[in-house]
């Protein structure tokens, strides 16, 4: 997953878990079903409209509100390849590296682009490239010990590791 | 070498094995106990039987509340308490709570004197950052840490800085910590704290009752923040030592302590506090408010269904009578609280304006069950968050105020503060 690309899908600042995965649809646990509620009440044309790959951008403090790891699991059930937003709510942020979905920081990002601009994410080198509007943006680099959970493929793979 | 540290830093750094810890810095440290409830942790049941693990980490340590959608309210969630109480049964968890016994997490565990100052508690829901009230390091993570939690005893933490908030001078009648922490959030917004540690303190926090004490930090991750705390006095050493199930030793900061902020506030002038749709951040003092009608008014929930909050509204409610096109619904957070509400006859007032009154659950605050809103319709909530939909269809509204203001705002009709209810001023 070095290379990511696909079409954008932005949204705003304070992008919260209840938007994300309604607590209506918290009584299931299966991805596949919480995928299909995905972001419903903030834009219920949403999940018709997504391709596999496609890309969302939030503003800042995105993922905010509860803890559930309902709100990554039905993000990356959905088929959206990864989250970027100027800012990450720390639960959120956590429970995406637990789980594996990529989350890039990136204000300039996340200020810039505009719904249905073609990006290329490149992890390895650290940057987002807006193919549509000819544009290169910074990313945040994860700190090592994340670093070491991502690669180690996500957190209970990392304890097992060192653990069990 | 003595390096100065805040409460914060102190719980990490002696839960982590480390003379000293530092902002920014990553730590594993070892947890005194975890918690999920009845949505978070099936998910984490999950993770724990796909690593094929034999055992928790301590059967004492390891609290299960199903509290959320309980007593069950349809049959998919039915299904997810049935996976937590045969998790439950199967690993011998001394604190596993079912109808009957159960109450709102956060206002249970530190009722039972299962979370105590000076610990390092973790719990897969947002507000677990409620028993910093106690003294203690608190703060929500999510269902594949708790999982490993319950295994390893152990959490990855990122140290916070903190910012310290001072609250000076006299509260007004009627403002609670409930009004203190939602200024507070209308001044620094809904990401004002992230990632950081709120510290509260002053005169005004010296004073205020645990039960306040407790709204406060539950509302820390209202403002994006990884804890919020207060310095444990006698106050809360007295609340612990009748109730705890274990021994506990407080700790405090230095006072050469450095923070990445101090906020200094006098309270005097400050009202009641309204959350507007559709963020914690969107506050009005109560005069400000104008005419907003109500269909619901809700007085319960984590932040706002302890023994002060119903007092607070069976003040206001005493001989009135509920407006007859709002439901005004009240949920005493847990059995204890019930039961005392009942001793004390608040639940008489309550029935004799009108109001129903619900067994200890989350229900409505998060659209739950028992009181969700149809489309257009208005509440207003002693809870803690008035997101879009928060409370039912993505078309009705939420704001959030203390339970005076419920209480009153549900016998006008319209929101509205316990001073325009006649002899409350
Ligand atoms: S009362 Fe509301 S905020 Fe508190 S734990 Fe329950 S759902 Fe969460």
């Amino acid at each position: 997953m070095l290379k990511i690309k696909g079409r954008a899908w932005k949204y705003g600042d304070n992008i919260n878990t209840d938007e994300i995965i309604p607590a209506r649809y918290l009584n299931m646990t299966e991805p596949e079903e919480l995928a299909k509620h995905c972001l419903e009440d903030l834009d219920k044309g949403f999940m018709p409209r997504i391709k596999t790959g496609d890309i969302l951008v939030g503003g800042k403090n995105f993922g905010c509100g509860s803890s559930r790891e309902h709100a990554p699991i039905c993000i990356k059930a959905s088929g959206l390849s990864c989250v970027i937003a100027a800012s990450f709510a720390r639960i959120f942020f956590r429970n995406a590296i637990n789980i594996g979905l990529p989350i890039i920081e990136s204000e300039k990002a996340s200020l810039r682009i505009r719904s249905g601009d073609e990006l290329e994410v490149l992890l390895g080198e650290g940057k987002v490239v807006n193919l549509t509007r000819g544009e290169e943006y910074e990313i945040t680099p994860y700190p090592a010990f994340m670093q070491e959970l991502i690669s180690s493929g996500g957190l209970m793979n990392y304890i097992k590791g060192a653990i069990l | 070498m003595y390096v100065p540290m805040s409460i914060t830093h102190k719980i990490l750094a002696g839960h982590c094995g480390k003379g000293s810890v530092r902002p920014g810095e990553f730590i594993k440290a070892r947890v005194d106990c975890c918690l999920g409830n009845d949505i978070t942790a099936p998910l984490s049941i999950n993770e724990f039987e796909r690593a094929r693990a034999k055992k928790v980490f301590d059967p004492e340590r390891v609290y299960l509340v199903p509290d959320h959608s309980t007593p069950n309210k349809d049959i998919k969630s039915a299904q997810l308490v049935k996976q937590v109480r045969d998790f439950a049964i199967r690993h011998g968890l001394k604190y596993y709570f079912e109808v009957g016994q159960v109450g709102i997490e956060h206002a249970l565990l530190p009722e039972q004197g299962l979370v105590l100052p000076g610990e390092l508690i973790i719990g897969a829901d947002s507000h677990t950052c409620t028993y910093g009230a106690l003294g203690a390091f608190a703060t929500g993570i999510g269902s594949t840490d708790l999982a490993a939690a319950m295994i390893t005893g152990e959490v990855w933490l990122k140290v916070p800085e903190c910012i310290k908030f001072i609250y000076k001078g006299k509260p007004a009648a009627w403002v609670t910590g409930k009004d203190l922490i939602l200024y507070t959030i209308g001044r620094i917004g809904v990401d004002g704290a992230l990632y950081m540690g709120m510290e509260f303190t002053g005169n005004v926090i010296d004073d205020l009752p645990m039960d306040d004490r407790f709204t406060m930090c539950n509302m820390a991750i209202e403002a994006g923040a990884k804890n919020g705390i207060i310095t444990p006095d006698q106050k809360a050493v007295d609340y612990c030592k009748e109730r705890a199930v274990r021994p506990f030793e407080c700790v405090s900061g230095d006072t050469d302590a450095s923070y990445r902020e101090v906020f200094e506030w006098n309270v005097d002038g400050i009202e009641p506090q309204v959350a507007f749709p559709h963020l914690p951040s969107n506050v009005k003092p109560i005069s400000e408010v104008g005419t907003v009608r109500i269909d619901q008014s809700v007085i319960g929930s984590c932040t706002n269904g302890r023994m002060s909050d119903l007092r607070a509204a069976a003040k206001v409610l005493k001989g009135e009578k509920v407006h007859p096109r709002v439901r005004l619904i009240i949920i005493p957070a847990t059995q204890r609280i019930y039961r005392e509400a009942m001793d004390e006859g608040l639940l008489a007032a309550f029935l004799d304006a009108g109001a129903v009154i619900s067994p200890p659950t989350c229900g409505p605050c998060l659209g739950g069950h028992m009181g969700v809103l149809a489309e257009g319709e208005r509440a207003i909530a002693t809870t803690n968050r008035n997101f879009v939909g928060r409370m039912g269809h993505p078309k009705s509204e939420v704001y959030l105020s203390n339970p005076a203001v419920a209480a009153a705002s549900a016998i006008l009709g319209r929101i509205g503060g316990p001073g325009e209810i006649k002899g409350r001023g």
